[in-house]
């Protein structure tokens, strides 16, 4: 029992020693070279153009969260719905998954351009790329999982003359839910990228600015520490998104998925 | 036939009218089969891999339909099946539980797919998990039980219907073989207890000979009955059967059995 809480102590603090040894490895030689801010800011004036700039990289912040959030509840929702049908019948997914692939493998750079003529809201083209971006995983782990289903019990719910819907509900997705949270978890990570990515090919300025027009703005008045502050966020987002994956998977999955049980030694 | 016990009525449990199977490909699973299944019987099919003694079972569990013939339950057809003391119930190869399940919600579904009462499905759990001894881990996943145990939590699932009939396909084929005597022992008193018909899929003999009142010897390839082979030891049987002149002597007689005809198969190719 002690060594395993020392061992949860151990998994938290390890890589926060290690953060805290690159920042201050960042800052002295950063400070020991005389390196231009124009070049590489100190890791303190990160922090402080985080403090100056906040009120500008947190509205920024809730535009790509609002982006990510989008696409990803998008993908989640079409994912799922596409998955199902998949399911149904072997003709169905025959002939629309290479379309799925087609969608995955297209550069969204390369499409964006449309999506923007044809989608007016701009907001709403950003989502719609991002949402490109992430679908493809939910998509494919979803009918993975709503296939991979013990035959025995599929055999055992026939004998007992379960209806479709007693089997689709206490049988098929149950035994997805391990692939869907895996999927969740590429997807949501995903999502963000994809939001970043459409803010730099389709992205606004003014108010609905997100972290990548602030990125590239900084970029283009070479205002580094800005740059290194909105890089920052983003970076953040992301380890917050995986997080969350993690922690609801765990919440769906702990009590009985081997990929969420601790081994005991 | 000492104590092997008298059915009231005769009238079979099963009856397989040469029934076959040939596959979609015209691979040739099983040749047109007759075997009829009394009430309170303890069939058990025994054979090598390949001899379709699991087509065999699942076409009696309506899992696979006869190419050609056909088979009746209780003299009629499927349908029927399910009403009261007409319970047909299959345990699997593997335990084959949910593990998003507790062992409590694994026994019972059976009940709640047919949507029976919460508290008196319940107390029908209860009362199969304390025939396979497994009173005391409803709470339990199936991961955090032993292979054996898992198994006993499939047979509780199997029990909790008040099954007639009791179809199992090697369902022991994976433990350890102290694991197997001792849960071969465990059937063969809930058989005796429950008045079960139980139809038992091996390739043990030793596990065929323990068992059964009666071993239906097949071969492979094509797979077909060789021979039936009535067991002549009066019931309950306990492990001291096993050391006995007389179980030698059976297991001898199937292993020549099974010998035969694996060499006349080998003909055959």
């Amino acid at each position: 029992m002690k060594a395993s809480r020392s061992d949860r102590v151990l998994r938290w603090m390890a890589p926060i020693a290690v953060g805290i040894v690159v920042v201050l490895v960042w800052h002295a030689l950063v400070k020991a070279f005389e390196v231009p801010k124009y070049i590489v800011p100190s890791p303190l004036l990160v922090v402080e153009t985080l403090i100056t700039d906040w009120e500008l990289l947190f509205r920024s912040l809730l535009i790509t969260l609002k982006i990510t959030f989008g696409a990803f509840f998008m993908a989640v929702l079409i994912g799922t719905v596409v998955a199902f049908l998949f399911v149904q019948s072997r003709w169905i997914e025959v002939s629309f998954f290479p379309y799925a692939v087609l969608l995955q493998v297209t550069p969204i750079v390369a499409i964006a351009p449309l999506i923007i003529i044809w989608v007016r809201n701009p907001t709403a083209a950003l989502v719609v790329c991002a949402t490109i971006i992430a679908l493809f995983p939910i998509i494919a782990n979803t009918t993975l999982g709503l296939r991979s289903v013990n035959p025995g019990l599929v055999d055992l719910f026939r004998m007992n003359r379960a209806s479709r819907w007693q089997t689709l509900t206490q049988l098929r997705i149950p035994s997805a839910a391990p692939y869907f949270f895996g999927g969740l978890r590429i997807s949501s990570g995903l999502a963000l990228i994809g939001a970043v990515v459409a803010e730099f090919v389709a992205g606004t300025g003014g108010t609905s600015a997100g972290l990548a027009y602030q990125i590239l703005q900084a970029g283009f008045s070479i205002n580094i520490p800005r740059l290194f502050a909105a890089l920052f966020l983003i970076t953040v987002t992301g380890v917050a998104l995986f997080l969350l994956m993690v922690f609801l998977s765990k919440l769906a999955l702990g009590n009985w998925h081997e990929s969420e049980v601790v081994q005991e030694r | 036939m000492a104590a092997v016990p008298v059915p009231a009525d005769p009238a079979p449990v099963v009856e397989v009218l040469s029934a076959d199977k040939v596959y979609a490909d015209g691979t040739r699973a099983l040749h047109p089969v007759d075997l009829s299944i009394r009430p309170g019987e303890f069939v058990t099919l025994l054979g090598p891999s390949g001899c379709g003694k699991s087509t065999l079972l699942k076409m009696i569990a309506n899992l696979i339909t006869p190419s050609d013939g056909r088979l009746r339950w209780w003299r009629q057809g499927f349908e029927r099946v399910g009403e009261p003391g007409r319970q047909l119930v299959m345990v699997f190869q593997d335990a084959t539980l949910m593990p998003w399940a507790r062992v409590q919600k694994n026994v019972r579904l059976p009940l709640d797919l047919a949507g029976a009462a919460r508290a008196d499905a319940d107390a029908r759990v209860a009362e199969a998990l304390a025939l396979v001894r497994l009173t005391g881990f409803e709470r339990h996943y199936p991961r955090q039980l032993s292979g054996g145990m898992q198994m006993r939590t499939s047979i509780a699932r199997a029990l909790v219907t008040d099954p007639n009939l009791l179809l199992m396909d090697e369902p022991f084929g994976a433990l350890d073989e102290i694991t197997r005597n001792r849960l071969d022992a465990d059937l063969i008193q809930l058989w005796w207890k429950k008045h079960l018909t139980v139809v038992f899929v091996t390739h043990s003999i030793y596990e065929a000979v323990f068992l059964s009142t009666r071993v239906v010897v097949m071969s492979a390839r094509p797979g077909r009955i060789v021979k039936e082979v009535a067991i002549g030891e009066p019931h309950p049987r306990t492990d001291a059967f096993r050391v006995t002149q007389k179980f030698a002597a059976y297991a001898k007689e199937l292993s020549e059995l099974l010998a035969d005809a694996s060499a006349r198969g080998a003909i055959d190719l």
